[in-house]
């Protein structure tokens, strides 16, 4: 252990405590939200005739809420964690840190209020109105304090690398969250950008292609360096290959926007230089796949064993097929085809669900006995199926969606011998019932795991088999 | 874009790309000052990292998006105001009216340059254009008994059209039913080809400034009246007092524009066709703060031989019997 003080930090896991429960429950609901709106798209009378319950209000609240409720719970619970053990120090400021507690959490109740009311700004991923986006900004510049605070009275030599990639997203979510919410209000409850057409179009996608790259990916990566090694209990594969692909996708993950806007009226250039960056970004995403995979070798036989690391390495494998997809969908010609159909849905959940949902599902399983000082989980068995659940979801809703995706952007570009198109819209609306009943039945299997997880997370924590001194005393803590 | 910019664009973009590939460069040399495969020595909460290379695979297909990248922003508009070695556009950029836009697209295919959207465009009117320029020197009644010109005529009517009136053409609230030979502006084939062609802008004026709320629900029961329902009978009554302004448009009978040849397109109100309902509510709404309808131009869009074959559907629906 290198220059680390004599005197044992005790950390604060009341925080990480609060930020791991409301991550599951988060997670609950906001995949529950899914799975409600998936079948609306087969059943459209589940709406209920109200306007609270259609699509059009439901979808954004289903993306904020696992986004940045379930998502953002999770890297608020281990980055908290992560960095106090990584850096052998006491978070810097615990009332701080309680205030980003209180205060995310307020900003996700008025998502919840706000979003079925109707009230939206109308940028995907960043629908919340003009004073929850203040709050958003109050509550991440807080963060930044007590995560880079910890980092400055660190008792360790070198920052860890899973503490560069949380900074690399705290920091960079600030510049975008600020930068793409810039509007003049013009009531409480409703506000107009500052930016306008194409500008506006190209804003957007710089911030929204950056919730998934920074957000999604970066964030999820410092995850991933911390709990990978310690549940596998290996030493990580390549400091160099850590080093070049953590700096080369934060400088070009940031260019990759404009690949949301081909063949529309953004200019020439930057839907060319946007897909340039997105190409070239696929190998160093393969590096984070490859650091977290080549950990294991050694210890390949746990997979057998441990339904955590299964978690953990299918996620990545995941992780490796999204980021090959996406920079393949970014070319041009492809995009031409995969474009507005349920290829980009079913894209996206290949990440969300495979990646960023089990990679957070696994760590979660295992620093939440660690921090209620349990031994283990309440029952590993429980994990296991909640594995089966989660894969073979996450399977029937991407496969689904692939078939339909592709399907329809066939069937979109259908012309007859006269130039006309073969289908009208609403026939090819017909012809993806099947596949939505498919994804949707994957969204219950997703849904239920969570069931399982939330059961098995209470028992957990309820059970009096306090796990024996030597984790939970402070002088474990610091090296357990 | 100005030259300041231009170079602004073009010295971030290969900057990143340079200092990305340097990294790399530097990456695959063991600097580290420890045994490749060894521990770096550092260790957090437990963990260590070990030396290991890059794997080789992976380094090589870095270089190569190196080389593709550099050949993309060669061939392609990507750097600033750089157009490519290829002439490629996606469509003429940078223009401020359509006008501006027709001049450069023409003079883009006279030099050379590869114009996406223009060059589809064009080459779909040479494949294309025939087909529809021999359906346009027909009769619309001839083609609307023409199985495979209705056919085509549908299909553009699905696509274009459907979002309005509805996939089987019977409208909506606010949008009229094509099928009932009910017409607000004439259903012969030169008409709904005017409709098609220029687009209709239906005006109905709102009344509750100069009738009041009083006028409002008068005028209400004597229009409910017209079309055969009851009514309070005095309300009625001096509701048709106060129905001379409507008549202007209407008709005295109320049996709206076209029984009386008149080109407004004011609908017919001694029927049971509403385009904007028929329950007290929706008529008194209607009267209060009026209404504004409008069918769009498609002159432009879809082009005459096209719309030819679209009368020809819509013709059809009410006359096909």
């Amino acid at each position: 252990m290198s220059a680390t003080s004599s005197a044992t930090p005790i950390y604060n896991f009341d925080i990480v405590k609060k930020f791991a429960v409301m991550a599951v429950i988060w997670g609950l609901i906001g995949m529950s939200a899914g799975v409600l709106i998936a079948a609306q798209l087969v059943w459209p009378e589940l709406n209920f005739d109200t306007p609270w319950f259609t699509y059009s209000r439901l979808r954004p609240l289903h993306t904020n809420a696992v986004i940045f409720a379930f998502g953002g719970c999770a890297l608020f619970a281990t980055s908290y964690y992560v960095v106090q053990r990584t850096c052998q120090t006491r978070i810097f400021s615990d009332k701080i840190a309680n205030f980003t507690f209180w205060g995310w959490q307020a900003v996700i109740v008025c998502a919840i209020i706000s979003l079925p009311l109707g009230m939206t700004s109308s940028k995907e991923y960043a629908e919340l109105e003009w004073p929850i986006d203040i709050l958003i900004a109050i509550v991440w510049i807080a963060y930044a304090i007590v995560f880079f605070g910890t980092i400055v009275k660190r008792t360790t030599s070198h920052i860890y690398v899973a503490n560069w990639f949380y900074g690399g997203f705290i920091l960079t979510v600030a510049v975008l969250h600020i930068g793409n919410s810039m509007a003049i209000p013009v009531s409480f409850t409703k506000s107009y950008s500052i930016y306008a057409g194409a500008v506006d179009a190209m804003m957007q996608w710089w911030y929204g292609h950056n919730a998934v790259g920074f957000f999604l990916t970066a964030g999820f990566l410092g995850m991933m360096y911390y709990f990978v090694p310690k549940q596998a209990e290996r030493p990580v594969y390549s400091y160099r290959l850590s080093v070049v692909h953590f700096w080369s996708l934060i400088s070009l993950y940031i260019w990759a926007g404009p690949h949301h806007l081909h063949y529309t009226a953004l200019p020439d250039w930057t839907q060319s230089l946007g897909m340039v960056m997105s190409i070239v970004l696929f190998v160093p995403s393969w590096g984070g796949m490859i650091n977290g995979i080549m950990t294991l070798s050694g210890a390949w036989h746990k997979l057998r064993t441990d339904p955590i690391l299964r978690f953990m390495i299918v996620s990545l494998s995941f992780y490796g097929m999204s980021t090959f997809e996406g920079p393949m969908m970014a070319i041009k010609s492809v995009n031409a085809l995969s474009h507005y159909t349920d290829w980009t849905v079913g894209h996206v959940h290949s990440g969300a669900l495979g990646w960023v949902a089990m990679i957070s599902i696994g760590s979660l399983y295992h620093l939440i006995p660690r921090v209620f000082g349990r031994e283990r989980m309440y029952s590993i068995k429980l994990i296991n199926v909640h594995f089966w659940l989660a894969t073979a979801g996450v399977v029937l809703y991407i496969v689904a969606m692939w078939i339909t995706g592709v399907m329809e952007g066939m069937m979109w570009r259908a012309i007859n011998a006269d130039g006309t198109l073969t289908y009208s819209f609403i026939e090819i609306v017909a012809q993806k019932k099947p596949f939505n009943i498919i994804r949707w039945v994957g969204g219950l299997c997703v849904v239920t795991g969570m069931i399982l997880m939330l059961y098995n997370v209470i028992r957990t924590i309820r059970s009096d088999k306090t796990a024996d001194e030597s984790i939970s005393s402070p002088a474990a803590q610091a090296t357990a | 874009m100005s030259t300041f910019w231009s170079l602004w664009v073009a010295i971030l973009s290969i900057l990143t790309l340079v200092l990305v590939f340097s990294l790399l460069y530097w990456n695959m040399k063991n600097y580290a000052g420890v045994e490749e495969g060894k521990s770096m020595g550092h260790e957090f909460d437990g963990i260590e990292e070990l030396n290991n290379p890059l794997p080789a695979w992976w380094t090589k297909m870095f270089w190569a998006t190196a080389v593709w990248a550099a050949y993309y922003l060669l061939a392609y508009p990507g750097l600033g105001n750089y157009e490519g070695f290829l002439g490629w556009k996606s469509s003429i950029q940078g223009i401020q009216t359509i006008a501006e836009g027709k001049e450069k697209s023409a003079k883009a295919l006279e030099e050379g340059y590869r114009v996406q959207y223009d060059t589809e465009l064009r080459d779909a009117e040479a494949v294309f254009g025939p087909i529809f320029e021999q359906y346009a020197s027909q009769d619309v009644k001839t083609l609307a008994k023409d199985e495979d010109a209705l056919e085509i005529g549908k299909r553009l009517y699905l696509q274009n059209c459907s979002q309005c009136h509805a996939s089987d053409a019977r409208g909506g609230t606010g949008f009229p039913n094509l099928t009932d030979n009910d017409w607000l502006y004439g259903g012969s084939p030169e008409k709904i080809k005017e409709t098609l062609m220029h687009g209709r802008n239906a005006v109905m004026p709102g009344w509750s400034s100069s009738m009041g709320e009083q006028g409002i629900k008068q005028l209400t029961a004597y229009v409910i009246s017209l079309s055969g329902r009851e009514v309070d009978a005095t309300l009625a009554k001096a509701g048709e007092a106060k129905f001379g302004v409507c008549a202007a448009c209407h008709g005295a009978d109320g049996k709206g524009s076209i029984a009386h040849g008149l080109p407004m397109g004011a609908p017919n109100l001694t029927d049971d066709i509403w385009l904007y309902g028929g329950s007290e509510r929706a008529i008194s709404e209607t009267l209060r703060h009026g209404r504004n309808g409008v069918m769009p131009a498609w002159k432009d869009i879809l082009g005459e031989d096209k719309i030819h074959l679209v009368t020809a559907y819509i013709y059809s629906l009410s006359n096909n019997k």
